[in-house]
């Protein structure tokens, strides 16, 4: 684990009613830290109490700053923590013009001498929300919202940007249309952001680590592409398993457009020029999507098909009719890891077991994102 | 021709009575009412009850026991005894604590409505903002409450200037002192005064609907959102 001060670092326990949350992690000072788990398992309750909008006992430091130690008696209350919190709802002023949204926080953070280390401009123009600013709150569709309240959020000048699952309450269509500003900000802005989710799509897309939740308690905290590959936890048992893979962009076939993203022990492939060379883009595959075969397949429509090494089997149980299966990619298993779910029919047949040297076809190779 | 001045005077006096308790009671029923919508504490209906008795009370009772507050021998007398004088009640002043004494309901529970339509989070959301707890008050709280503190302050003054019974126990009939329009109409009226009595009540008929409808376009124009 990080030191510290380069960390978020934060344990809560109490009860609320009949609900008892017990909870300790750390994650690191950039990039995106999904709470996900199950309503229920403590996701707000947690992104409260580091907000200061709710207090239970515990101890919570943010980049080496103490906000609450119990056992020092230190508490900081909400405005007096530099955060920015998106709620569900946008839950913008109702008697405040678009722009007087987005500069309430701004104002009272000069006024106490932050930095202006994000701009009024920069925010409007990342998140397209120029043309909405003389207008009237109510007048905006949800999506519209959703992206003044990030905005006003980020011009308090936060140290840390607290998301209560912001998408939650729009449409396929406007979580659609309010992503990829997400994704912008991601890359964009160094600003920690703690993204409370129970959508494993939201979370494959904008989070880089995972603190899992179940019940009040933590299941596992981690970079995000381990935890996916993790046998121990839930996450590989569901259905839909699936991991995602941080790359560069490393060549382009413009005759066929095809684009190949390298990959920690391997390149995949990808249909469609998916940008230009050195691009980060963050790629997801299913277990459904990939299959092993023990020597080089010959005549096959599929692109991807890698080197890769057997690192784990699990549900391999008499009446279980499949079993999970997590490779490295690369002769020696050293680079990412994908998973696979295969019949244990196939698994006997081809004789696989821990470090069986392994061909991965892989079907289909999602484009998420542009990563990090 | 009746004497205008003998007209005008129990109508400025009505007037200044009104104003005067209407920036009281805001003062004074704003933070009541912000602490009946907001404390968690299970006593505060109790409170409430209190302060939303003279609804229920016949306005002569509530006037009884003032006239026993603000006389020499109550609290009142003990104030006026501080400036030289012997007595709160049949005073001005009697009449301007009597008239927010009366008229506190009807500004306290429209203000604790709307304080409580505006629920928790649009205050966290100014407190994520950095905003402080005076900060949110002043710059969310109120402005949202505003048609609570339009209703309160035009019910407040109403009900003060058409306040008969308690003002008749602690005034009394002092020309230019506690002789309130409502006063003079009824006294205009016991002395067969009637053109005078149909002036004053005439002019209460239009001075009211005007202010409830300078009120209402009021509300309309600046309840309009992101005005």
């Amino acid at each position: 684990m990080n030191g510290e001060a380069g960390a978020i670092a934060a344990a809560f326990s109490g009860s609320l009613g009949t609900f008892s949350l017990d909870v300790a992690f750390e994650a690191p000072m950039r990039g995106v830290t999904a709470l996900f788990g199950p309503s229920g398992s403590g996701k707000t309750t947690i992104l409260r109490c580091m907000a200061g909008l709710h207090k239970l006992a515990g101890r919570l430091s943010v980049g080496g700053e103490i906000w609450q130690d119990d056992a020092a008696g230190i508490f900081r209350k909400a405005h007096q923590r530099p955060i920015g919190y998106v709620f569900q709802e946008a839950s913008l002023f109702p008697h405040l013009s678009v722009r007087k949204n987005l500069l309430y926080g701004a104002r009272r953070a000069a006024k106490q001498g932050a930095e202006e280390l994000i701009r009024e401009d920069e925010i409007v123009s990342l998140l397209g929300i120029g043309h909405l600013l003389g207008r009237a709150p109510l007048a905006l569709s949800g999506g519209e919202r959703q992206r003044v309240a990030v905005g006003r959020a980020l011009l308090s000048q936060p140290r840390l940007l607290l998301m209560d699952e912001p998408l939650s309450a729009l449409d396929r269509m406007a979580k659609d249309e309010i992503l990829p500003y997400f994704e912008a900000l991601h890359r964009h802005l160094s600003i920690p952001i703690v993204y409370v989710s129970h959508d494993i799509a939201e979370v494959e897309r904008l989070a880089d680590t995972l603190v899992l939740l179940e019940r009040g308690r933590v299941l596992a905290a981690g970079p995000l592409f381990e935890l996916e590959a993790d046998p121990g936890l839930p996450l590989l048992r569901a259905p839909e398993a699936a991991v995602t893979l941080e790359g560069r962009i490393a060549s382009i076939d413009e005759a066929y457009a095809l684009t190949a993203v390298s990959v920690a022990g391997g390149m995949l492939v990808v249909p469609g020029i998916q940008g230009r060379l050195g691009d980060a883009r963050r790629l997801r595959i299913t277990a459904a999507d990939v299959s092993f075969s023990l020597s080089p397949p010959g005549d096959t429509t599929i692109l991807n098909c890698l080197p890769a090494r057997i690192l784990s089997i699990t549900g391999q149980t008499d009446g279980e009719p499949q079993v999970t299966v997590v490779a490295g990619l690369g002769a020696d298993g050293a680079g990412a890891r994908i998973v696979a779910r295969i019949t244990r029919k196939s698994l006997e047949a081809l004789a696989l077991a821990q470090g069986s040297q392994v061909f991965a076809q892989i079907k289909s190779v999602a484009l998420l994102a542009s990563g990090a | 021709m009746p004497d205008i001045a003998e007209l005008w005077s129990p109508i400025r006096l009505t007037l200044e009575l009104a104003t005067i308790a209407t920036v009281l009671l805001l003062a004074i029923g704003t933070p009541i009412a912000w602490w009946l919508a907001r404390s968690p504490a299970t006593w505060k209906e109790a409170v409430a009850a209190v302060i939303a008795m003279p609804l229920v009370l016949p306005p002569t009772v509530l006037g009884f026991y003032l006239l026993i507050a603000l006389g020499p021998n109550g609290p009142g007398g003990w104030v006026a005894g501080l400036y030289g004088a012997r007595t709160l009640a049949f005073t001005f002043e009697g009449l301007v604590i009597g008239s927010v004494l009366f008229s506190m309901p009807f500004v306290v529970q429209p203000i604790r409505n709307a304080f409580e339509a505006i629920g928790e989070r649009p205050l966290e959301v100014a407190a994520t903002l950095r905003a402080s707890p005076w900060d949110r008050f002043w710059t969310v709280a109120v402005p949202l409450a505003r048609p609570g503190f339009i209703t309160g302050a035009v019910l407040g003054f109403a009900h003060t200037v058409g306040e008969f019974g308690v003002v008749l126990m602690i005034g009394g009939n002092i020309p230019g002192e506690t002789k309130v329009l409502s006063i003079a109409i009824f006294d205009y009226v016991e002395t067969l005064q009637w053109s005078k009595a149909h002036i004053l009540a005439g002019g209460m008929l239009v001075f009211s609907f005007c202010v409830i409808l300078a009120m209402m376009l009021l509300e309309k124009r600046i309840g309009r959102p992101g005005a």
